[in-house]
């Protein structure tokens, strides 16, 4: 009996996920057969077996989380219980590149890399063999001259042209700067060029993943080990927080994204506010800023079209929507959801309002249908609960502008000739610049804190 | 029994950087050294007593210069006790610096000498007496180097001298051999040959200071054939014997002679010797050289190597940027050593240096590359020094016409590569360093005017155009 334990797979690898169990059960087994397919935080990689015999049992099945030296399998080897110890296993070796992105070369190595002397000499013959004593009685090294360094370039290319800084950035990033097309005086490269490279490798690999195939992880640079500063717990990343992840980075990848400032006075609508709240008491919904947000934006989507568009960059067309549907970011305790009030434009501030408080409630039980969160045309997030003085929300691509608010304050203003106090409401539009100029996303929330000061403008112009 | 996150074990410019650097990022931290402050044998018995010493031997030098600018000083006095004392304050002035820089920064110093138990345990012999038992989440081996004494010239007895013991300066002795001609030979070679000895100095190969371009060595091999006695090439010294007249040395080549003093600097050998580095999974290769990725990681992941124990070329510089770049990876930066020139000086009169490509090394590989020359006759500050005899030489790829490498022989040369380093590392073409205004009169602009030679535009130099 022999058991076959997980080796090391590589620095820093301790654990992997089981994809999937290449053998069974009463397989015979021979050495260096790939018995797993194993998914680590680096790379996907087959798992050969340093055993052979027939497989007793095996100990783990897909989805099991694994660790290093933790067994996976048993096999009868013919040896007696007492058998020494297995061979070190060969070092596992990366699964063939089967859901590889496009450009694997040269995108930033992931793959788990063990440990690699650059001086380049026999490493493993030298781990064992001669003692150390009989090394040393062979080093007289004549280091007469300071020698020009080991690691010369000797190829006719000269390096890159990059200066240590944004070398340094480049690694940082996980790219190889040898990649990186230089956009300065004789191809020099630049942080910014490093930067841009890095973007279009994340858009590159999530890219496929917004098409719905097998695609690879997006190119993230390996993590340190945490561990060595604290404890720390690893957690599936799962559901809301998995989808979130990959729709905000392939929109942060692909947006050129521009936000722009403004600040309403919505002195006026608080005291209508706390009006309706005294009259109607607690049975409607409150009239909310969110609210009144929904219906300024859906009136100022009339005035502003090209703010209710997708951009389809393959066909090379714009999609002008006829409806105006606004998504409402929704702070749940599994993360953010963004259900949408349809045909907000039609709808009146109270019939929002309602509607805001159910959707808001349905999000947090978790009872938000799919077809609730689909199909808005533009998004507005509402931080102004929890307080802030700006930020700059994401675009919810496809959408190709969001309005964030932050929370109001009373700030002086000075209006004909003396300071007033009055509720200023922050607010920041973030906008795709390829759809929306500048001048228009400045437009476009000037109109907007407008009708918040004075929102009886919604029935001249909404 | 302590525990930290990183242990140092050496305190030499790569140690101490390293520790020092690890303290600033909040790391607990300490160095281990049996000198009573961090330095090592750069501060202690190498680059800097040395150069306290060239200081003067330049100064003598140049007093004789002086007469003919019509300057006499007359034959100099030299007492040697309070030379050997001005070069042990600098040295005791320095230690002392670092060794407060240690205590303010909160870095334990343990004064003694490392074994290591297992990957993370460190005993420290005291030199106070007693032991220490260090606990480390990491540790950076910075153990340096020793001279290398081939067998056949290790003989005991006190004129034998390696560059630790020339540094003390016992005498001034009448005659003195130098075995190798490389840095520390020349330098040290000097520094004796100024104080008035009749300096020999023997070398292996067939050229002073392996390594460096041969025009730039002529440079300095005309000077050194002037202030030494015999420069012999190709030659070994096959036995020494102390004798009571003095070493008795046979030569393969040579006549046999007797010396008065013997140094012998044939080289540096790495020093892994650390108690207990086999418990780890630290390999060697076959040179000694502590085995090492580019970010300075052993073959055991909690320990990494840096300076000369971690590989050529064994220069301070070199080892305080990879202590620090092994304090950033162990600090979970994405560092790594990465650089493009590491510049090479030799502090002989004319001084020496160069970074990045050499012209030999490009002839050696095949590598196409365009050399452009300034000969300091040309430069109006050369000639203020009445020191005409300096070179500036860069090494351009023609395709791209960036520097690859800049070689200087002269005065300061040692001060103006790093001009040339910045250079390479920042990808310079030659038309940047032609456009960039030098300061006149100085010796920078011999850089600038030659890249003003590669386009054929040095104001100082004609060149007839080829037609």
């Amino acid at each position: 009996m022999a058991d076959f334990t997980l080796p090391e797979l590589g620095e820093n690898i301790a654990a992997g996920d089981v994809l999937r169990v290449l053998v069974q059960p009463g397989d015979t087994l021979t050495k260096d057969q790939p018995v797993l397919e194993l998914e680590t935080d680096k790379a996907t990689i087959e798992v050969p077996s340093s055993v052979a015999g027939k497989i007793k049992e095996i100990k783990v099945k897909a989805g099991d989380k694994v660790k290093v030296g933790q067994a996976i399998l048993s096999v009868d080897d013919g040896a007696a219980t007492s058998a020494p110890p297995p061979a070190a296993p060969p070092p596992a070796k990366p699964a063939p590149a089967e859901a590889a992105a496009p450009k694997e070369e040269s995108a930033p190595s992931e793959v788990a890399r063990p440990f690699q002397p650059s001086t380049g000499s026999g490493w493993s013959e030298r781990a064992e063999g001669q003692s150390r004593e009989q090394d040393r009685e062979k080093v007289v090294d004549f280091a007469r001259g300071a020698r020009t360094p080991v690691g010369q370039p000797v190829s006719d290319e000269p390096a890159a042209p990059a200066a240590p800084s944004v070398r340094r950035m480049a690694r940082e990033l996980g790219v190889d700067i040898n990649d990186v097309i230089g956009s300065g005086e004789d191809g020099r490269i630049s942080i910014d060029d490093v930067k841009a490279h890095a973007k279009r490798l994340i858009a590159a690999a999530t890219a496929p993943a917004a098409q719905g195939a097998a695609a690879p992880r997006a190119q993230a640079e390996p993590l340190p080990d945490f561990s060595k500063w604290g404890d720390v717990e690893r957690q599936p990343m799962r559901g809301v927080r998995r989808k979130t992840a990959e729709h905000l980075g392939s929109s942060w990848a692909q947006i050129p994204l521009v936000t722009q400032y403004d600040a309403a006075d919505i002195s006026g609508f608080e005291d209508i506010r706390k009006r309706h709240a005294r009259q109607s008491g607690a049975v409607a919904a409150p009239l909310t800023v969110t609210a009144l947000a929904i219906k300024i934006v859906a009136a100022a989507l009339k005035v502003f079209p090209q703010f209710n568009v997708s951009i389809d960059m393959a066909a090379e067309e714009i999609v002008v929507k006829k409806y105006i549907h606004i998504g409402v970011a929704v702070d749940t305790d599994r993360g953010l959801l963004v259900p949408v009030i349809r045909n907000a434009d039609t709808k009146t501030l109270l019939q929002i309002s309602a509607e805001v408080a159910e959707l808001a409630s349905k999000a947090r039980a978790r009872k938000l249908t799919l077809d609730e969160m689909q199909g808005a045309t533009f998004s507005i997030s509402n931080l102004g609960g929890i307080g802030g003085t700006a930020f700059t929300p994401l675009v919810n691509s496809p959408e190709v502008a969001i309005l964030g608010i932050s929370r109001g304050r009373i700030e002086p203003v000075f209006k004909e000739g003396q300071f007033a106090p009055k509720m200023m409401l922050p607010l920041s539009l973030s906008y795709d610049h390829r759809a929306i100029d500048g001048a228009d996303g400045a437009r476009f929330v000037r109109w907007v804190a407008e009708v918040f000061e004075q929102p009886f403008l919604l029935s001249l112009q909404g | 029994m302590s525990d930290v996150q990183v242990v140092v074990v050496g305190g030499g410019p790569g140690g101490y950087a390293a520790a020092f650097l690890a303290a600033d990022l909040g790391l607990k931290t300490a160095l281990v050294d049996p000198e009573p402050n961090p330095g090592g044998v750069c501060v202690y018995r190498g680059c800097i007593p040395s150069k306290a010493l060239l200081h003067v031997a330049n100064l003598l030098s140049e007093t004789r210069h002086a007469e003919a600018w019509g300057v006499s000083f007359g034959a100099p006095t030299i007492d040697l006790a309070k030379l050997r004392t001005f070069k042990d304050n600098v040295v005791k002035r320095l230690t002392s610096g670092t060794g407060l820089l240690a205590k303010s920064r909160k870095v334990r110093y343990l004064e003694g000498r490392g074994e290591l138990l297992d990957a993370h345990t460190l005993k420290v012999t005291l030199a106070r007496g007693g032991e220490e038992t260090v606990r480390f989440d990491h540790a950076v081996i910075a153990t340096g180097s020793v001279p290398a004494i081939p067998a056949s010239l290790r003989v005991s007895d006190p004129r034998v001298m390696d560059s630790t013991s020339a540094l003390d300066l016992p005498d001034i002795p009448k005659s003195l051999l130098v075995v190798g001609g490389g840095y520390i030979g020349l330098e040290l070679g000097s520094v004796y040959a100024a104080l008035g000895s009749a300096v020999s100095v023997v070398e292996m190969t067939d050229g002073l200071l392996p390594g460096a371009d041969r025009d730039l060595v002529d440079v300095l091999a005309k000077s050194i054939a002037k202030s030494m006695k015999n420069v012999w090439l190709k030659t070994s010294v096959t036995k020494m014997t102390p004798d009571p007249a003095g070493i008795r040395v046979t030569f393969d080549g040579q006549p046999e002679q007797v010396f008065d003093r013997v140094l012998v600097a044939v080289g540096r050998r790495p020093n892994a010797s650390v108690p207990g580095l086999d418990r780890t999974k630290v390999a060697l290769d076959e040179r000694g050289f502590i085995i090492h990725d580019e970010q300075m990681r052993t073959g055991e992941p909690s320990i990494f190597a840096i300076g000369d124990v971690a590989g050529e070329p064994m220069l301070a510089h070199k080892a305080s940027h990879e202590g620090r770049t092994a304090v950033e990876v162990i600090a979970g930066q994405k560092a790594a050593f990465d650089p493009r020139a590491i510049p090479a000086v030799v502090f002989t009169d004319p001084e020496l240096a160069w970074a990045g490509l050499t012209e030999a090394q490009a002839q050696r590989t095949g590598r196409k590359v365009v050399v452009a020359k300034f000969p300091w006759a040309a430069s109006g500050r050369a000639l203020t020094l009445d020191r005409t005899d300096g070179l500036t030489k860069l090494i351009v790829d023609p395709a791209t016409e960036r520097i690859l490498g800049v070689g200087l022989v002269g005065p300061n040369a040692g001060e103006l590569i790093a001009e040339g380093v910045l250079a390479i590392e920042m990808g310079a073409t030659v038309a940047d360093l032609k456009m960039t205004i030098h300061p006149h009169p100085t010796l920078t602009e011999t850089l600038m005017e030659s890249a003003e030679v590669f386009f054929g535009q040095s104001t100082h130099v004609y060149k007839p155009k080829k037609s």
